[in-house]
């Protein structure tokens, strides 16, 4: 396999695409927005239930390629007990790491995220690793979209 | 491999993109459907105009411009002779498919669609051809209803005389599915919608590239097709429409060209076709066309049709034979592309590493999103074919699918 294809499918990468965590609908959420990939007509919704400003929980679901579901997947992880502020933070991170390779960010501090390092190298494919985080933004930010907890 | 005559390695020299390597691999394309690629004859008569011929038509006395004239006149005869139309009048030129149908759209279905009508489409259209017609839906306040598809890829033709009501006010078809290569049996559909006096409009994208088309035996009203597609340049496109129809419409666009003569109080519009093409037009794009169809005349479109069927049977065999790879759409006819899936593996994961074996396919949904809902899936992968495609470029793609298989292992 070419080095750039190990780059873009790593371990981690794949697993979180076979297996992906927090792949359900969240109870009691109070956010919730869909998001969609008119390229592919990819499809996920992202569920979050913020409590004082943090992070409580957090999951996603829909269809996606290994990519878009990993890179979902792994958000979910990274953003949990996180202020909102630090989620923003982070998919600012996140989308500099997709385009702008890992040369531009700090990928100490993106922990496990770092492993979407290799999409940077396969323009066509930045869409699916962001989807996830746009849709999350969208969620956060979109008091339409918020839905009531009781 | 060589089909009926056809000298594949003598093509496959004509064609000069093909001649290069990707990512350290020599090209393999299988994205024709797509857009093809386009013989060197194709771009020298480009090139030949603008080095030579170059200027506007139809309004000059000067050398140059009655040679661009007499350029452009002759790609259209040359297209009405390809689709054997009665004669070059019949033949407009656009921008492609999609602005054929537009136009008809805009003309046509302004003129004669209206509220509580009905425009009947089919579950096998690509956006192109479902899109303009909704929209027009949507102004006039007429309903959009579509023949539907079984779960081969072929049309239910069962309760077709039900959906052609007394409001059908046109029957809009595609000849070959984009998505799945079903082949319509356009002819039989045309027979039944004439037999209530809807007229039918067929979208034949993907049909001219495979196939000879024969629109009078066809008796289709309208017919459209790109020239990108047909080895030719991007930008050019024809609309046939049977000529007492096209007379009978309003124009299109206004401007220069489709006028007879201006008066601040009133335009007398040209006759066919250059009523419906207003503005300077592609006359670069229609001489490279022209040229294109000589050289598939050249090749003969018997040895391409020939060729193409032998190909994608043997395409069919040979990912069939791929552990978990399901193919969509085994309609009774087929021509020219396999739409697959691979088991628990997305199309883009596939289309990623193929491209990294050199070999170019489409995934996504084809701009076919009602389509690929009839079938459960959001995304499929298409490997298209055509006449520089080879029993070895099918090779190429298994390998490239034993890859993939071992990546995501």
């Amino acid at each position: 396999m070419s080095s750039d294809l190990q780059d873009l499918y790593q371990e981690v990468v794949l697993d979180h695409g076979k297996r992906p965590r927090n792949f359900r609908e969240v109870e009691g959420a109070n956010h919730r927005a869909q998001g969609h990939n008119p390229l592919c007509g990819d499809q996920l919704t992202v569920t979050v239930k913020v409590e004082g400003g943090v992070i409580r929980d957090i999951g996603f679901q829909g269809q996606g390629c290994a990519i878009s579901r990993a890179s979902a997947s792994l958000m979910t992880g990274a953003v949990k007990d996180r202020t909102r502020e630090e989620a923003e933070q982070l998919f600012e991170q996140v989308h500099k790491l997709v385009t702008a390779g890992p040369a531009e960010v700090d990928t100490e501090a993106l922990g496990k995220l770092a492993v979407l390092s290799g999409v940077s190298e396969f323009p066509a494919r930045v869409k699916c690793a962001s989807l996830a985080w746009h849709t999350l933004r969208a969620a956060l930010r979109g008091e339409a979209e918020s839905i009531s907890t009781e | 491999m060589s089909g009926a005559g056809l000298d594949v390695a003598k093509v496959r020299a004509d064609f000069p993109i093909l001649q290069q390597e990707v990512r350290g691999r020599p090209l393999v394309y299988l994205d024709s459907a797509a857009s093809a690629q386009k013989p060197q004859v194709v771009i020298d008569a480009i090139s030949r105009f603008y080095t030579h011929d170059n200027a506007n038509v139809h309004r000059g006395v000067h050398t140059l411009s009655e040679r661009a004239t007499a350029a452009f006149e002759g790609a259209r005869e040359k297209v009405a002779r390809f689709l054997h139309a009665r004669e070059d009048k019949e033949i407009v030129f656009v921008r492609g498919t999609t602005e054929a149908i537009n136009l008809v759209v805009q003309t046509f279905g302004r003129k004669n669609v209206g509220p509580g009508d009905e425009v009947l489409i089919t579950a096998l259209e690509h956006h192109a051809n479902i899109v303009p017609w909704q929209m027009l839906c949507e102004q006039v306040g007429a309903r959009l209803k579509q023949i539907p598809v079984d779960k081969h890829g072929d049309l239910v033709l069962d309760g077709l005389d039900e959906l052609l009501t007394p409001r059908t006010r046109i029957l809009a078809v595609t000849h070959v599915s984009n998505a799945l290569g079903t082949v319509v049996p356009v002819k039989e559909l045309i027979r039944r919608a004439h037999a209530k006096g809807i007229p039918v409009l067929v979208d034949g994208a993907q049909a001219v590239t495979h196939f000879s088309v024969d629109v009078v035996d066809l008796d289709c009203d309208f017919y459209a097709f790109s020239g990108h597609k047909l080895f030719g340049p991007m930008g050019i496109g024809v609309l046939y429409g049977k000529k007492e129809l096209l007379e009978s419409m309003p124009p299109y666009q206004g401007g220069g060209d489709m006028i007879l003569s201006v008066t601040l109080e009133k335009t007398i519009y040209n006759r066919v076709p250059f009523r419906f093409e207003a503005g300077t037009p592609d006359v670069a794009g229609a001489v490279g066309l022209g040229a294109a169809i000589d050289y598939l005349e050249r090749v003969g479109m018997q040895s391409i049709a020939a060729h193409d069927r032998q190909l994608l049977a043997y395409a069919e065999q040979a990912l069939g034979r791929v552990p978990g790879l399901r193919i969509l759409g085994q309609g009774r006819e087929r021509s020219g592309v396999v739409s697959f899936v691979m088991e628990d593996i997305h199309p883009h994961d596939v289309g990623t590493i193929l491209d990294r074996e050199g070999v170019a396919v489409r995934t996504g949904h084809h701009c076919a999103q009602p389509l690929m809902q009839c079938f459960g899936v959001a995304a499929t992968v298409r490997a298209s074919l055509a006449l520089y495609n080879t029993s070895e470029d099918v090779d190429a793609l298994v390998r490239g699918l034993q890859k993939v298989r071992e990546v995501f292992a």
